[in-house]
Order: C-alpha cells, then structure tokens, then sequence
C-alpha cells in the first residue's frame, strides 16, 4: 500500500510538471524555472523563521513569494541593463545563498535539512498524511492534487491568453492583453507547482520534470493540446520507470526519475521520425551511397 | 580572529578560485553562456560519484578528472541538442543540468550504499567544505588559477576576436575551434577545482555574479577581466575571514553573498552604466527637453 | 475624420531618443508608406501608436480617439521576426488569435470565428495550409498568414510593420491587392516600408521619417528628390526616373 502512495506521488509529480512545462518551454523561461526550484527554498526557510512552523500551507505562501521575487527581480536587473542569463544567475545564487544561510543561524536545529530539499524523501510520504473532508491521503498527494487542479483551471480560463502571449507578444499588447499578469500569474503557478513537488522529490527532480517532459514533447508535437498530452505522458512513464528501477537498484528514487527523463529525451531526440539525430545522420548516408553509386 | 594556518590555506585558496573564476566567468557572461557554467558545474556530480566507484577511494585528481569528463560532455552535449533540434538554449541547458545531476545523485547513493558506508565525503562536492582545505586543494586551485591567468595573457586578443566576431576571426584564419575548446577546458577546470570550496551549486554563483558586476564597470574586455578577478578575489576573502568569525557559518553562501554584495554597488553605482547615474543622465535629457521647450514657443 | 493624429509624440531609451517630436495627421482612407532609412524609429512609431512603449510622451489618436483595444479599430501586423516558427501551432490557429480581441478573455471561440478566420485565410490564398504547422510555411506562405490575422480584427486602421520584406513575387502581388481592397472597403492601412523603388506605385500618402517628421503629405507632392535626400541624410543615389512596372491601378 505504501508503495502505492509512493507511485501515486510520483505520477502525479510527472503529470502535473509535465502540464506546467509546456508552456515553461514555450516561453523560453526554462531557466527562470531552474532558479524559482532553488529560491522556494529561501520562501520556505522565510516563512518558518516568520510562522515558526512546517505547516504545508505556509510553505506554498512562502514560496509562491520566493517565486515572484525572483521574477520581479529577474525583471528588474534586466532593464537595469542587465542580460537576461545573468540576471537569472545573479537573482537564483544570491537568493539560494542567503536561504542556506538563515537556515544554519536560525533552523540549524531543525528538520529542514538541505539535502532532504534538494533530492526528497518520496519513501516518506505515505506516513505524513492529512485528513480532508473524511478522507485520509499523504500531503504529498492533497498538495499536488490541488496544485493540478490549479494547473488544469489556468489552462482552461486562460488558454487562449497564455497562448498567445507566449507566441506573438506584440500582438498580444496590441489588443489589450495584459502580457506582463500573464508573465507573474503563471511563474506564480509554477513556484507551486514547485514546492508542492519537492517535499516528495527534491528541487533537483522537479527541474528535471517541469523541463524535460515538456522539451521532448516539444519535439514531437505539432499542436499545444498534442504536447500537453504528450508531456504529461512522458512524466508519468518517467516516474514509474525510474521508481521501478530505482528499487531494482537500490538507489535514489527521485535521481532515478531525472535519469529516465533524460533517457526519454534522448530516446525522443535521436530516433523521431525524420527529425531524430539517428535519422538525419543515416540519410545523410544514404545520400551519400546513392551519390558515390 | 587568528589566522591560523588553516584559515590561511584557506583565504589564500577561496582568493585563487575568487580569480579564476572571475576570469573564466567574464567570457561565459561575454558569449552569453553563464548558465552552461551552471550546468556544467552541476554536471560534475556524476562524474566525481563515477570516478569513485571505479578507483573506490577518495582520490582527488581522478575524482577531479571524473568531474571534468562529465563537465565537459555536458557542455558539449547542450551546443549539439540545440544545434539538431528545435529545442532552444535555455530548455537545453536545464534538461542537461537537471538530468547530469540525477544521474549524480543516483551514484552518489550506490557509493554511500558501498561497502565504504557513507562516510565516502562525496556529498560535501554538492555543498562545499571550504572550511576543511587540504594543501594538496590548494595546490591544485592556485595551478589552475595560474593557469587561466597565464593563458588570458597569451591569447587575449584572439578570445577577444572570437568573442566578438566570431566569422571574421575564421576569416583572417584563427583556429577558432581550437581557442573555443581551450576555454571549455579551463572553464572546467576552474568549475572541478572550485567545487571542492564552494560546492557544485555555489560555483556557478562565482562564475555569474562578479564577471556581471564588473560589466557595469567597463566596455573594454581588459578592464572587464581585471575588474571581475578582482571582485572574485575579493569575495574569495571577505566571504572566508566573514564565516570564520563565527562557528558553524558556511564559507561558500558567505563567499557568494560578498560576491551578490559588490554586485549590487555596482549594478547600483558605477559610472555610466549604474542605476545612479543613469538616472542623473534622463534627468538631464528632461531638463534639456524643458529648456527648449520653453525657449521655442511660437 | 483623421485616421491617425500624433502630437508631439517623443520617445527615449535612457538617454538615448529615438522619436523626437513627432506630428503626424493623415486623413482617412489612405494607403500611407512610413519610409526611412535604418533606425529612423519607424517601428517604434507603430508600436508607440498601438499602445507598446511605456517610454512615451505626447499624444495619439486614432480616428479622433485615444487608442483603446476595446473599440476593436487597428489592425496589426508586426515583423515577421518578431515571432518564434517554432511554435506547436497551424495557419488557422494562428488567424484565430485575431479575434482574440473579439471574443475576450476566458471565454471560447465560437464557430462564427473559425468561419471568419477561414475566411481571412481565403482571402489570401492559404486556406489549403488551414491546418499545416507553421514552420513548415515558407516566408512568403507566413507573411500571409499574419495579414489574415490582421484582418480577422475586422478593423478600421491598419498597422503593418515591413510586410514585404523577403517575400515572393506572388505574394507581394496578394499584399497588394488586398491593400487595395481595404482602402475600397474605406479602410485606413500604414505600411513601414523598406522598398524606395515601390513606395510611390504602393501608397498615396507618404510618411518620411528620420527620428522626427521629415515630411507628410500625399506621395505626388511628398516623395520628392529633395525630401528624400533631407530623410536619408543625403546618402541617396538617384538613377533617371523610370517607371516601375509595379503600379497601383
């Protein structure tokens, strides 16, 4: 049973990233990504030394505000002057740095230990549960839960407005789009996404799922729908692949699910009828054959 | 404070690596690539856990050289995604990041699980043990902080060139994929010495942030260099003296936040191109506007 | 009724001022041309005009109001570059995002705007590629499919931003056509211009630019040799007047 919650998590991490990075992917925020997993760290450690408690809830706040910063930030030393690879690197080091060092003057004494943030504890997640509405499930599960339900609801309300903003900015403004809200409400969707993650998985894997289901999806597709689909797909198969062979071999389970989404993308990468490396390269060859014939 | 011989090692080390990594990270901000510094700085994790687990013991130039291998393939294995497939940079440079690094983390857990327990160390490669520097660190730190120095001397001009005109330089007959791959490798190399300092997530920080304070400084690449080693040597120190005044501070989110620090009086007040004085110079463009205004009436 | 009026319409970057000054009235019902030689602001103009740049001081209306997205009354074609060909999406799509405007926030296309966007692709010859993957469309092909989108906004004014460059001969042919068919619906097009050889068959109004207003006014008594060598700095180069065989009828 307990390996069942543990499977169920992991999915539910695959598909809802797998959902969130399509458009991560589209926007070409991938990196704003990377950093907002590492400065929800900094949110958390925040809200503990302001709440004095662990409280879930607490913890979304916080990083829901570590994720605004960093976009706000982000923002603002790019017109500033400064380019935006920099000031992604600039804002997320800076954030993370000063995260890791309140934890060690101010909850050096308590379980918020670094490495449990970056890599997580996915077998633990059964035994922590809540009981909503009479029924009894692990955090983990009623935290990604909601934050699918959040996930599905923007994409429903908003999906011809995140569309186009993300494809023709321009355009967008000139009809009146409000592209900058658009920006901030759906870094805002991912800093959750995020932390309702991590607790299971780690920072590290949630990177992991939020980019790369989506970018092999992205290779494959030819309509948004299509890479929604099939990026929640390749998360899913991610996570049970990497639990099952994680237990085979006796390791890490959320480094496991990274390595399968590599090994996914790859796979998508070099063999994609007529796009894939393997392919170019062996009608490259037989171009070759038939010129020398 | 004492400057114990410890504390001294360490200084002396966190300054060399504060320089390199200034220098080397001044041409990753120049080419727009300070985020595959990242990458590859987490990429070392896998090869550091796989160098172990064939030598199966903690020594330092194989584990380095493991680091640098798979530092290097990840470079290389971001520029070939994105040149073959539609995925841009920034999509690849987090896939490979992420992915390297749970490779990492998946041997990083067999080692701990080997027969040595897992008192292998190799988890203080992911945050940093400036605190506890060896000489034999050090040696390899002030080589390659040596190294990067000399070779900026040798081949500034042609960096220079390749930098900002890459076809030209081809044209006049550079070997611009050589000079390419030999600033990969001193890159790697900084990323492989630094990280038993400051730690696979830190080293990105000193690649990044004191190269995108100098920028604030200067247009012209020497001074860029100079600048940015010397705010990284600066770092290097104010962070080690800082975290050794009080027990149980970490010297590598200290050595990052002096870094953050000089960026932002920088960003704030450098001449030209600071905050400050950009907004003196609208304010005069204002002035001036109002100036003519009221003297053109018709 | 002015299309377009623009009051003292200055734009800066830090210090550095790209539109300086500018006043502009151009009646309605024309086919105006905004030439100018590199970086003379004549994109910024458009985008100062459709409401774009924060940096912005001075006035402008479009037919005799503020410019409110709401009033659905300019249509926009931005640079081709401006847009990533990547992107997961078909030529239908993509026209259907002009009556985004439309149809509003959170609520859903309707039949009636798949029906309009088809036919702004009959218009210019893309209904076949209805449902072919924009990177797949060759220049020309997503020149073409950007104007459809501009005229899925069923607007009154027009904005487009170098819509002829780097496109082929016939569908520069449907550009033009179906610029004179706006103008006979009483339509009001601006075209940022690249072409000097073209700009006086294509337009009947002519804006030259160079930072500020160099001159505007209808093309016979605007795109003269003397205002032309007063927008270019005195860079141009004139051959014996030939006619082009690109004139509008």
């Amino acid at each position: 049973m307990n390996e069942f919650w543990v499977i169920l998590t992991g999915s539910l991490v695959g598909i809802t990233c797998g959902l969130t990075g399509v458009f991560l992917i589209l926007r070409k925020t991938a990196m704003i990504a990377d950093a907002i997993s590492h400065t929800v760290l900094f949110g958390i450690v925040v809200a503990f030394m302001i709440t004095q408690s662990l409280n879930g809830f607490w913890m979304l706040v916080g990083a829901a505000i570590a994720g605004i910063l960093t976009t706000y930030l982000v923002q603002v030393l790019q017109t500033g002057g400064l380019q935006e690879d920099a000031a992604i690197g600039v804002v997320f080091t800076t954030l993370f740095a000063l995260g890791i060092l309140f934890i060690t003057l101010f909850a050096g004494n308590v379980h918020l230990d670094v490495e449990h943030v970056l890599m997580g504890e996915i077998t633990f997640v059964p035994w922590d549960t809540w009981n909503v509405f009479g029924l009894t499930m692990p955090k983990a599960v009623w935290m990604l839960l909601i934050v699918l339900l959040l996930n599905v609801l923007y994409l429903v309300f908003l999906y011809k407005e995140i569309k186009l903003s993300t494809f023709d900015p321009v355009f967008a403004l000139s009809i009146g789009l409000p592209i900058v809200a658009m920006h901030y409400s759906y870094m805002t969707l991912v800093s959750l996404t995020t932390v309702a993650a991590f607790d299971s998985v780690g920072a590290v894997l949630v990177v992991a799922m939020l980019i790369g289901p989506a970018a092999a999806a992205y290779l494959m597709s030819k309509s948004v729908p299509g890479m929604i689909a099939w990026s929640m797909t390749i998360g899913v198969t991610a996570a049970i692949t990497g639990y099952y062979l994680a237990k085979l071999w006796n390791t890490s389970i959320a480094g496991m699910m990274a390595a399968m989404i590599g090994v996914l993308f790859m796979l998508v990468f070099l063999l994609k009828p007529h796009d894939g490396w393997l392919w170019k390269v062996l009608k490259q060859i037989k171009l070759k054959n038939v010129n020398a014939s | 404070m004492i400057l114990t011989g410890n504390l001294l090692w360490v200084l002396v080390g966190a300054i060399l690596l504060g320089i390199a990594a200034g220098l080397n990270g001044t041409f990753a901000f120049l080419q727009k690539q300070s985020l595959v510094g990242d990458a590859a700085a987490h990429a070392a994790l896998p090869g550091i856990a796989l160098a172990y687990l064939i030598v199966q013991q903690k020594d330092l130039p194989i584990l380095m050289l493991g680091a640098a291998i798979t530092s290097t393939l990840a470079v290389y294995m971001i520029q070939w995604i994105v040149s073959q497939s539609k995925l841009k940079a920034d999509g690849a440079i987090g896939l490979v990041l992420s992915v390297f690094f749970g490779f990492g983390i998946v041997l990083i857990t067999l080692v701990n699980q080997g027969a040595s327990g897992n008192q292998s160390g190799l988890n203080d490669f992911i945050f940093g043990k400036a605190a506890i520097m060896a000489k034999s660190d050090l040696i390899w730190l002030s080589g390659s902080a040596l190294l990067i120095i000399l070779m900026c001397l040798l081949f500034f001009k042609e960096w220079k060139l390749m930098i900002f005109d890459p076809v030209f330089a081809k044209g006049i007959g550079l070997p611009v994929e050589r000079l390419r791959i030999l600033l990969t490798a001193l890159t790697v190399l900084t990323i492989v010495t630094g990280i038993q300092a400051v730690g696979v997530i830190l080293m990105a920080a000193m690649l990044i942030i004191p190269a995108a304070a100098a920028r604030f400084w200067s247009n012209h690449l020497g001074i860029i260099l100079v600048t940015s080693a010397f705010f990284g040597a600066l770092s290097g120190a104010f962070g080690t003296i800082i975290s050794s005044l009080r027990v149980g501070l970490s010297t590598g989110p200290i050595i990052v936040l002096s870094a953050s620090s000089l960026f932002l009086l920088s960003y704030c007040f450098a001449p030209t191109r600071g905050l400050l004085s950009k907004s003196r110079k609208k304010k005069v463009v204002k002035q001036h506007k109002v100036v003519q205004e009221a003297t053109s009436h018709e | 009724m002015n299309a377009l009026q623009v009051k003292n319409l200055t734009v800066a970057y830090e210090e550095k001022v790209v539109l300086n000054e500018v006043n502009l009235s151009v009646p309605m019902g024309r086919l105006t041309g905004i030439i100018g030689p590199n970086g003379a602001g004549k994109s910024t103009l458009i985008k100062a005009i459709i409401n774009q740049l924060p940096n912005k001081s001075g006035a402008v209306h479009v037919l005799e109001r503020p410019l409110n997205p709401k009033d659905h009354t300019v249509g926009y074609v931005p640079q081709r570059n401006a847009v990533d060909w990547d992107f997961p999406t078909n030529s239908l799509d993509v026209v259907l995002m002009g009556r985004y405007g439309h149809i509003g926030m959170i609520k859903k296309i309707s039949a009636k705007d798949k029906q309009i966007a088809m036919d702004c692709l009959k218009n210019v010859g893309m209904e076949a590629f209805a449902d072919r993957s924009i990177g797949q469309l060759s220049g020309g092909q997503q020149q073409r499919v950007f104007l459809a989108r501009a005229l899925a906004q069923e607007a009154e004014v027009y904005f487009m931003d170098e819509p002829f460059v780097g496109v082929d001969a016939a569908t520069e042919r449907t550009i033009i056509a179906i610029l004179k068919d706006l103008k006979a619906k009483g339509k009001s097009v601006f075209v940022v211009h690249h072409d000097l050889q073209t700009a006086s068959d294509y337009f009947d109004w002519i804006i030259l630019l160079n930072q500020s207003v160099i001159a505007s006014g209808p093309t016979e008594s605007t795109f003269t040799e003397n205002n032309l060598q007063d927008a270019y700095g005195g860079k141009l180069f004139f051959m014996d007047k030939t006619k082009s065989n690109k004139t509008l009828s």
